[in-house]
């Protein structure tokens, strides 16, 4: 579904993404964890089509197709969703309004007729009890005075409400108590099938006691220095990313 | 950044939608203005001699006066005597049905989407349609008429309720408050008069469209409305104009008599054609509109949603004359291009316990220049007024200018006056949080654009807040693909 070959990414003139390979296939979940500052929101935000970073080297192929072809619109359109680790506050739209617009957006590309209010009402009720969302929140503006929680529970319910084929979920954890976790992590799973993949940004291994990760890659410094499976997360928690960077140094110099 | 002002530029490339001339036989004065134009006007109009005398007063009054030159607006000395200051359609003004009205008139209002026809009247709004200058067609008078409302062209009122016009015409705009009230007072064309009698609720949104039509005509309207005692009305007045390539003036005036305990609520969606992208053509729209709220707890609210003209130059005022009244200003006023707009409001508390709001949303983009200018104003005998002034301006790209002018006078110890100020732009994470839901650049502006004006939009009649949010999107958009 998503394959990045070889990325390189830099901000004005400063490389951030230094070479970077990863597959996603249907069904997977990959988890990605790495220190502060080594390039995961980056990556993220290069896949959804975020312009002001330079792509200097590389290829991103979804769904077969080059993703630097498409648009940012286009791309989310055809599936790609980012749960975004600072999600902005649009004043006066409320996310009904927001959603409705999205999703007859989306339905526009592919060719179906927009949903009529009585149909988004009703889908709209549905995905609230599935993330457990207030109903009062959806007829406030996007975001606005929404608490760090909040944000992050909109961006779930977003996704469920937009049925994502790859969602990327950037510290989508980050704020949440533990209620909101599992709601969290709940939301993802329940939209988990065969046809769609999730990436999820953390820095906790304990959301993947809820979200159980397929792999786990660790992003240090640009590039992907170790991928495993679950028992990675458990030992990154324990020994750090030192750990891991000491063991591929000597790997590399080996 | 760059990137995005590349995309706020091509916003720029939005073209007038509603660009088109109609072609219909008119009947001008002649080229000028002197006091024989006057007389011909009033002769045109069969006035009675009431109406000549006033207009003679005002002309004489404006031949001393100076344009105001204060306003944040620039543009090139405009010759008063190579317009014209009378046209109409040389058919008869008035018809028995509309099968009689030219079908060319029709169809402009058709282009136009004004619905003058059977679907605005089910919709519950009785249409007083007035094209260049004379009243063409009226609907639902009868339903009004029974409940007493008067709801005509300014000419009809002339000779119908002279009584009611000696009484109330420019008794809240009098000639000699500026320069472009007295040009207006002395050539007025036609205009709208309402009269809502004492206890009565107008059950129809009152609604008038105003349209420019002729090259080099000046258009110069004239509104009254009188709310008698507990009565209610709200008042709905919107326009388009064709691209034409000379600058058309136009100077209305709206006078609002609010008696004791009547409400009355004002709306504008206001859209003349506002130039092209270098700012050559366009209207200027030099407009006086002021209401009182005579008696006792009356209301007057002004709402507004300005997105045309090249110049505006435009404060819909109000005396708080009476105990316990109540005035409000909402306005949206969106500037792209070269557009100017140089427009607020004043309130001026006189009455005990009155209490004003202003909610003012300027939104700049291209090159263009948006100020905000008000006076809050309380007396000494206004015990206890209240002011809330909220001005906020929205920058797209970085070439426009937002500009707020507030003035305060406090005259009474015991008044409260505030004021909120803020100036934002659309961020760039706002714009890619949309684009990252499937929304596209223009719907993304629209969007947000509405998000912001939406305290405003909120306050007017339903129908109208629909028009108003495309208008707003319609104004901003572009090639944006
Ligand atoms: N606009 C910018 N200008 C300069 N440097 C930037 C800019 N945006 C990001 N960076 C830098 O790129 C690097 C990677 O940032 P990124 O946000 O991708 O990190 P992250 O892995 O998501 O970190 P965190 O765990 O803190 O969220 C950081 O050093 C950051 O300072
Ligand atoms: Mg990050």
């Amino acid at each position: 579904m998503l394959r990045i070959n070889n990325l390189k990414v830099s901000i004005v003139g400063k490389p951030i993404i230094k070479g970077l390979s990863l597959e996603v296939e249907e069904g997977e979940v990959h988890a990605i964890m790495g220190p502060n500052g080594s390039g995961k929101s980056t990556l993220a935000a290069v896949i959804a089509g975020r312009d002001k970073f330079d792509v200097d080297e590389g290829e991103v192929d979804y769904m077969g197709e080059s993703i630097f072809d498409m648009s940012p619109e286009l791309r989310a359109r055809e599936g790609i969703f980012l749960g975004f680790q600072y999600p902005v506050e649009i004043p006066g739209v409320s996310i009904s309004n927001f959603l409705r617009t999205a999703i007859n957006e989306k339905r526009k590309h592919l060719g179906l007729d927009p949903l009529t209010g009585a149909e988004f009402l009703k889908l709209m009720e549905e995905k609230k009890r599935m993330v457990d969302i207030q109903s009062k929140l959806t007829n406030r503006s996007v975001n606005e005075g929404f608490s760090g929680g909040e944000k992050k529970k909109n961006e779930i319910f977003q996704m469920a409400m937009l049925e994502p084929r790859l969602a990327i979920l950037d510290e989508t954890d980050s704020g949440l108590d533990i209620d909101a976790l599992k709601v969290v992590a709940n939301g993802v799973n329940s939209l988990r099938s065969k046809n769609n993949a999730t990436i999820v940004i953390t820095h906790y291994q304990r959301l993947l006691d809820y979200i159980i990760p397929d792999f786990v890659h660790v992003l240090y410094d640009g590039r992907i220095i170790k991928s495993g499976g679950r028992g990675l997360a458990l030992e990154l928690e324990e020994k750090g990313y030192e750990w891991v960077k000491k063991e591929t140094g000597e790997a590399t110099g080996a | 950044m760059a990137d995005n002002n590349k995309i706020l530029k091509e916003f720029t490339g939005s073209d007038y939608k509603y660009g088109f001339y109609t072609d219909i036989e008119m009947d001008q004065a002649p080229r000028g203005l002197s006091e024989d134009t006057i007389r011909f006007i009033s002769a045109k109009k069969k006035e009675p001699e009431f109406m000549l005398a006033f207009r003679l007063e005002a002309f004489r009054h404006w031949k001393t006066l100076k344009e105001p030159q204060w306003a944040h607006v620039q543009f090139p000395p405009i010759d008063y005597q190579e317009l014209i200051y009378y046209s109409a359609p040389r058919k008869k003004p008035k018809y028995e049905s509309m099968n009689e009205v030219d079908p060319e008139l029709l169809e402009t209002f058709e282009k136009l989407g004004i619905p003058l026809s059977e679907q605005k009247q089910l919709a519950g709004v009785a249409v007083d349609a007035v094209m260049d200058s004379v009243s063409v067609g009226s609907t639902f008078k009868e339903t009004l008429a029974r409940q007493g409302i008067i709801f005509c062209s300014f000419s009809e009122a002339v000779h119908k309720h002279p009584e009611l016009i000696k009484k109330y015409m420019g008794s809240v705009v009098p000639h000699t408050d500026n320069f472009f009230a007295a040009l207006n007072s002395a050539v007025f064309s036609d205009g709208s008069f309402a009269f809502i009698p004492r206890g009565v609720r107008c059950p129809l949104e009152l609604s008038t469209y105003f349209r420019i039509n002729a090259a080099n005509t000046g258009q110069f309207e004239r509104t009254l409305i009188v709310a008698e005692e507990d009565s209610y009305v709200s008042y709905m007045e919107g326009c388009t104009a064709p691209i034409r390539d000379e600058n058309q003036l136009h100077a209305a005036i709206v006078e609002i008599i609010a008696h004791k305990n009547a409400e009355v609520k004002y709306s504008t969606v206001q859209n003349w054609w506002p130039g092209d992208k270098s700012g050559k053509g366009g209207v200027y729209n030099f407009v006086t509109k002021r209401g009182v709220c005579e008696g006792d707890h009356s209301k007057i609210s002004w709402t507004q949603v300005e997105t045309g003209s090249a110049i505006t130059w435009k404060y819909p005022s109000l005396v708080l004359k009476g105990d316990h009244t109540t005035g409000e200003f909402y306005s949206v006023a969106v500037t792209n291009n070269m557009q100017q707009a140089d427009t607020g409001t004043k309130m001026i508390h006189l009455g005990k316990n009155s209490r004003s709001t202003i909610i003012s949303k300027g939104i700049s983009a291209g090159r263009s220049n948006n100020s905000y200018r008000g006076l809050v104003k309380t007396t000494r005998k206004a015990e206890n007024a209240r002011n809330f002034s909220q001005c906020d301006s929205l920058l797209l790209g970085d070439q426009c200018g937002a500009h707020t002018f507030p003035y305060v006078e406090v005259g009474n110890q015991s008044s409260i006056v505030e004021h909120e100020a803020t100036t934002s732009k659309i961020s760039e994470d706002q714009l890619f949080y949309c684009l990252q839901r499937g929304i596209d650049m223009e719907g993304a502006i629209g969007l947000i654009v509405n998000g912001y004006a939406k305290e405003v939009l909120s306050k007017l009649p339903m129908e109208f807040a629909v028009e108003a949010q495309k208008l707003l999107s319609v104004s901003l958009e572009g090639s944006v693909g």
